[in-house]
C-alpha cells in the first residue's frame, strides 16, 4: 500500500538522558505499550547510546511518550543521518521534499540547534556546522527567541569520556517534536516536599516506577509500604487515584521525629495528603491506613490497576510485621487501644517478596503491573521465579557502592495459582557483615526474562 | 476513611469466616469536596460490593438516595454517578471505628486514618 509505504519513512529519534541507563528501555517500552505500540528500533540500535532511532510510530505516539518519560530528553522527526557530514548530506537530500517543505516555507521562522554528546564545541564551530547545512532549502527566517520550527543537528562522540574522537561517530539532522519530562525531577524534588522521611523515594525514580507500572488516568494504584507516599505523588501526577498502607503508625499520622536537618519534630500538617495537596493532586487521594502488609485486610478481588512499592530492606527502615514469638503478650490498655503498638517481629526479606507476589496475584487486575525494588548483592543472584506473574524487566542500580537495587516490573497475566518462590538471598546479613566490599562496581545486571 | 476504602476492606481477625463488610461506628463524619470524575466512578462501580456501599452510606446518614440495586446503564446517568461519587470519595469518617461483624473486634479510626493492626495474640 502506498500510504503505509510512505508512512514508514518517518523515523523518530529519541534523545535519552545518560543516567539510569538500565531503566530507559523498560520505560520507553512501557509508555509505548500504553498506546499499544511496539518498540521497534531501527538497525544498529544500541541500548547504551543516548540516541535511539525508532520506527513504526506516529508523531502523536511520540508526543504521548514524551508527555510521560523522565528518561527521554527530547524527541525528533529524523530527516537524515550518517557517519560523516557528507553521508548526512546524501541522506538529507534523499529525504522527500514534500515532507520538508511544510516546515521550511517562506514566512515561517526557524532555529537550528547543535547538540554534541560527549564533546563540547566552541561557539564558532557550532556556527560553522550550521552554515555547512546551506544545501537545505530553508526559505523562512531565523528566529532564535521564538521560532515556529526547531531543527537539531546532533553529533554523537561515543560514550567514553576518556577517549573522545576528533570527529563524531554519528550525525543526525532532525526536526524537534517534543521534550520529555526531565523537569519533573527538579520540580518534584524531595528537597522541597512538605512531608518526607528517611526513605522517601527520589522524584525521578518515583516517576520512572509509575511509568514502568504503566499507571494511567483513572487507575487505582496501591502501595503496601507507602512510607511518606513518594510513589503516590508520582502516580497521582499521572492521573491515578492512590492509596497506601504502612505498618508505622507515626509515619502514616505524620508524627515523630523529622527527617530534616535543623528540625527536631514533624509539624502538625506533615502527611501524605498534604504532599498531594502541595502538588495539586489532592483529588486523587483515596486513603492511607496503618496496616501490616503481610495481613489480608483487603477483600479478595482484583481491586488495583497497579501495585507499586519500595519495600523495606532492613537497612534504612526495619523489616517487620506484627506478631510475637511469645504467646503470653497481652497489651496493658485493653485490646482496641488506638495507640497500641503491637509487638512486631523480624520479617524475612524473602517472605516480604513472596507475600508481595501473592498479594499482587490476588489483587491486581488482569494486565495490571507490580513494580517494586528488590535489593540484591552481586554474588548471590539466584533469582528463581516461577509465578503467574511474568517478569518484564529487571534493572539494577548501584546502591551504596556495592549493593544493587533491582527495579522489577511484573505484569499480571493469569489468574492466581499457588506457586513457590525460591528463598531470596539474605541481603541484610550480607550487607551488615560487609563481606561483599570487594565486589566493587561491576556491570549492572540487565534484562533477565522468565517465561 | 472514604467509603471506597471501606468497600474494599475486610476483617482479618483469626478464625473469622465472614468478616465483610465491616460495620462503621462513626463519631465524626465530614464531607470534603472532591472534583467529580465520571470516568473514574464508572470504572469503580463494577469493582464495588454495591449492597455494602449502600449499607455503609446509610449508616453514616449519607445514602444520597442510592437504590438498593445497581441501576442499569449508569454510564450515561450523570446524576446517579454524581451521587455515587459523593458517597465513594467525598464522605469521610474522621473519628470512630470499624467493627468486625463476626468477632466484634474494633479497628479504631483517628484523624481519618483506620488502624487495621491486630495485637500479637489476635493475628
Amino acid at each position: 500500500m502506498a500510504a503505509s509505504g510512505s508512512r514508514s519513512c518517518f523515523q523518530y529519534l529519541f534523545h535519552l538522558a545518560h543516567d539510569n541507563l538500565e531503566f530507559r528501555l523498560p520505560e520507553i517500552k512501557s509508555l509505548l505499550a500504553l498506546r499499544s505500540k511496539p518498540f521497534h528500533p531501527c538497525e544498529n540500535f544500541k541500548e547504551q547510546s543516548p540516541f535511539w532511532c525508532l520506527d513504526r510510530l506516529s508523531e502523536e505516539d511520540v508526543c504521548t511518550v514524551m508527555a510521560r518519560s523522565v528518561c527521554a530528553k527530547s524527541a525528533f522527526e529524523l530527516w537524515g543521518h550518517g557517519r560523516t557530514h557528507s553521508e548526512l548530506r546524501t541522506s538529507l537530500l534523499k529525504y522527500p521534499q514534500e515532507k520538508m517543505s511544510p516546515y521550511m516555507q517562506k514566512g515561517s521562522s526557524y532555529r537550528i540547534n547543535v547538540y554534541t554528546f560527549n564533546k563540547t564545541l566552541l561557539f564558532e564551530d557550532r556556527i560553522k556546522k550550521i552554515d555547512a547545512l546551506d544545501y537545505l532549502p530553508f526559505e523562512g527566517t531565523v528566529s532564535l527567541k521564538n521560532p515556529q520550527h526547531i531543527f537539531c543537528l546532533l553529533e554523537d562522540y561515543g560514550t567514553d569520556p576518556n577517549n573522545i574522537p576528533e570527529s563524531p561517530n554519528y550525525i543526525y539532522f532532525c526536526r524537534w517534536i517534543a521534550d520529555g519530562q526531565r523537569e519533573l525531577i527538579r520540580s518534584y524534588s524531595v528537597k522541597n516536599r512538605h512531608f518526607i522521611g528517611n526513605t522517601s523515594m527520589d522524584a525521578g525514580l518515583s516517576f520512572l516506577m509509575a511509568n514502568h507500572a504503566m499507571v494511567k488516568e483513572n487507575d487505582l494504584v496501591f502501595d503496601p509500604f507507602v512510607g511518606t507516599g513518594s510513589l503516590l505523588v508520582s502516580c497521582s501526577h499521572f492521573g491515578a487515584y492512590v492509596c497506601g498502607t504502612d505498618i508505622d503508625y507515626n509515619t502514616i499520622h505524620g508524627k515523630g521525629r523529622s527527617s530534616r536537618k535543623n528540625q527536631k519534630w514533624r509539624g502538625p500538617d506533615e502527611n501524605i495528603r498534604a504532599n498531594l495537596r502541595q502538588y495539586g493532586t489532592e483529588n486523587m487521594y483515596v486513603d492511607v491506613m496503618v496496616s501490616d502488609a503481610s495481613k489480608p485486610v483487603w477483600r479478595n478481588a482484583a481491586l488495583f490497576d497497579a501495585i507499586i512499592t519500595d519495600p523495606p530492606y532492613g537497612i534504612r527502615e526495619a523489616t517487620r510485621r506484627t506478631g510475637s514469638h511469645k504467646d503470653a503478650a497481652k497489651s496493658p490498655d485493653g485490646p482496641y487501644a488506638e495507640s497500641h503498638v503491637p509487638v512486631s517481629q523480624a520479617y524475612h526479606l524473602s517472605d516480604i517478596f513472596i507475600d508481595l507476589l501473592n498479594f499482587s496475584a490476588h489483587h491486581l487486575v488482569l494486565g495490571g503491573r507490580l513494580v517494586y525494588w528488590l535489593p540484591v548483592c552481586r554474588y548471590c543472584e539466584e533469582m528463581g521465579l516461577r509465578h503467574n506473574l511474568y517478569m518484564l524487566s529487571t534493572v539494577t542500580q548501584i546502591l551504596f557502592f556495592f549493593f544493587l537495587q533491582e527495579l522489577d516490573s511484573l505484569a499480571h497475566l493469569s489468574d492466581p495459582r499457588a506457586s513457590p518462590y525460591q528463598r531470596h538471598n539474605a541481603f541484610r546479613e550480607k550487607y551488615f557483615s560487609g563481606q561483599n566490599k570487594r565486589s566493587g562496581k561491576d556491570d549492572p545486571k540487565t534484562d533477565v526474562r522468565f517465561t | 476513611m472514604k467509603l471506597l476504602t471501606h468497600n474494599m476492606l475486610t476483617s482479618h481477625v483469626k478464625g473469622v469466616t465472614k468478616g465483610y463488610p465491616l460495620l462503621i461506628k462513626a463519631t465524626e463524619v465530614k464531607v470534603n469536596e472532591v472534583e467529580f470524575n465520571p470516568k473514574f466512578v464508572c470504572r469503580m462501580i463494577p469493582k464495588l460490593e454495591w449492597s455494602a456501599l449502600v449499607q455503609a452510606a446509610d449508616q453514616l446518614g449519607h445514602r444520597e438516595e442510592l437504590p438498593g440495586e445497581l441501576v442499569a446503564d449508569y454510564e450515561k446517568n450523570e446524576d446517579f454517578l454524581k451521587r455515587v461519587h459523593r458517597v465513594l470519595l467525598e464522605v469521610e469518617v474522621i473519628e470512630g471505628c470499624l467493627q468486625c461483624p463476626e468477632s466484634g473486634r474494633e479497628f479504631p479510626i483517628s484523624r481519618g486514618i483506620p488502624n487495621m493492626l491486630l495485637s500479637e495474640d489476635e493475628a
